[in-house]
């Protein structure tokens, strides 16, 4: 059985809140990396209340470390960062981390924008299989997927998690 | 290679060097507007940088003088982390065609990922990326009369970030097209993308033959070619390249063909003046024009920046895959046996 995004949001947002308070971190700014975290960064607002906070949005096509391999995107987007990266404490969110490839590339950008006082990482569902030593702080749900299926997020209305597999694509 | 594609494209019809805006599609060229936007948005931040050509080495190879376009290219490279080498070669040579591949084995010694080309000759950067080695790309910086493709694209991103949707444009090249590789390049560029209305506004002398195979307009009074108009390029007189008297005089050229507040005002009110530069003020243009706010000139400047990031990352991004591709056909036949 699939999850159903709109309850691991909620739920998602009562653990960053948290998450938060435990840290005494008040104010943070969010970060959601285009275009399944940007659409769970949006849900995530509005179920915590927050619907008109600025929302940063991350394309991190430029930082990824596949280039050499696998080259550019065909459909890149500018990156929007609509506050100061110094000093602040970020939110970062994303829909699937899997590798931790995103996330560290993500990373990389945010910090040639600035130096930030924190990042919470957010993520709406991790797959079992990390190549790197990173992880959310607060997930939805963490799933384990046989080698040849992958997950991905539909949206932005409804959110809707599908089921692909590799081999017939 | 594959016979069937074009020198500059790799199987999955990507860059793999950028030579001419001629047979590209619409979807390529928009693509490099589009990425161009996204570099557009790395030039403001702080750190204008992305790591995407760490560790590799361009060359830019000048054949012809150029202080605009090298540093342009120059700061592309920079900004996407390459390690970059210009080279100033002195045109002196004997026979061009000996010299650029003495110089091309040469410059391959050096073993650098991308080489960025301006030459006097039309043609030269289409005979160097046919005889170089596999993985290496060319960039044409500007080939004598033929092309001038990166220009051609910082152009169009003007008018696209100024003016909106092409297809509902009309816009005029004023001056010596016959000289000029940025007036190929943009009149290939704006059929591509859809201009309806492209006029070429220019004495008989400046013109070249052949203009109908680029579906444009022709004016010899600018008077009548301006009218009007959304965007209005007016190119440099190349005093350099005329052999002949082509013209009387500069001020003659002025008078007839240059761009006063005058005739600025028969274009749409909210008409954008471009320029690839650098400018002869007084020549092609009236200086409080060339200083006013709808003169993009300096824009353009910071716009070629972007773009030439896009062309640059696209035709690297390009490559590798081609090497990718490579590869794997190489492992399929090996399994085959």
């Amino acid at each position: 059985m699939l999850p159903q995004p709109a309850s691991l949001i909620e739920e998602m947002a009562a653990g960053l809140n948290r998450h938060l308070a435990e840290r005494d971190i008040q104010d943070p700014r969010f970060v959601g990396i285009h275009t399944g975290g940007v659409w769970v960064a949006n849900s995530l607002l509005q179920a915590m209340d927050l619907a008109d906070q600025p929302l940063g949005i991350l394309n991190v096509s430029f930082y990824r470390d596949d280039f050499s391999r696998k080259g550019l995107h065909p459909q890149v987007r500018p990156s929007q960062l609509p506050f100061d990266i110094e000093n602040q404490h970020l939110v970062l969110i994303d829909d699937v981390l899997m590798s931790g490839r995103t996330i560290r590339a993500a990373l990389n950008e945010l910090f040639d924008y600035g130096r930030p006082a924190s990042v919470t990482l957010v993520c709406l569902l991790e797959i079992n299989a990390r190549e790197l030593p990173i992880r959310p702080d607060i997930v939805g749900q963490i799933l384990s997927l046989p080698q040849n299926q992958r997950v991905k997020l539909t949206g932005p209305e409804p959110l809707a998690i599908e089921l692909r597999n590799l081999d017939q694509e | 290679m594959n016979p069937a594609c074009p020198l500059q494209l790799n199987d999955h019809g990507r860059l793999r060097h950028f030579l001419s805006l001629d047979g590209l599609p619409r979807e390529l060229l928009t693509e490099i507007l589009d990425t161009a936007d996204s570099f557009l948005e790395v030039g403001a931040r702080a750190v204008k940088k992305v790591p995407l050509m760490r560790g590799m080495t361009v060359c830019n190879v000048f054949f012809e003088n150029s202080t605009r376009t090298r540093t342009t290219f120059e700061l592309a490279a920079k900004r996407l982390s390459a390690d970059v080498i210009t080279l100033n070669v002195s045109t002196s040579s004997t026979s061009k065609g000996e010299t650029l591949t003495d110089t091309l084995r040469t410059l391959e010694a050096m073993a650098a990922d991308m080489f960025v080309m301006r030459h006097a000759d039309s043609g030269a950067a289409h005979f160097v990326a046919e005889h170089v080695s596999p993985n290496v790309a060319i960039i044409n910086g500007g080939d004598g009369r033929h092309a001038h493709p990166t220009q051609g694209m910082l152009d169009m991103l003007t008018i696209r970030r100024h003016k909106g949707d092409f297809s509902q444009l009309k816009v005029a090249i004023v001056g010596d097209i016959l000289h000029s590789r940025v007036a190929r390049s943009n009149m290939i560029a704006l059929r591509t993308l859809g201009c309806p209305d492209i006029r070429v506004i220019a004495p008989k002398t400046l013109l070249p033959a052949g203009l109908d195979q680029y579906g444009v307009n022709v004016y010899h009074s600018i008077e009548q070619g301006l009218k009007d108009v959304d965007v209005i390029i007016m190119l440099r007189l190349q005093r350099e390249r005329m052999r002949s008297g082509l013209l009387p005089s500069e001020s003659e050229f002025y008078r007839l063909f240059g761009l006063s507040e005058q005739r600025l005002a028969l274009a749409h009110p909210e008409a954008i003046v471009m320029h690839p530069g650098p400018i002869n003020r007084g020549v092609e243009i009236e200086s409080s024009v060339a200083d006013s706010p709808r003169a993009m000139i300096l824009n353009q400047v910071t716009y070629g920046i972007a773009v030439r990031m896009a062309v640059l990352s696209m035709t690297m991004s390009g490559q590798n895959e081609q090497r990718q591709l490579d590869a794997e056909k190489a492992a399929q036949q090996q399994e085959a046996h």
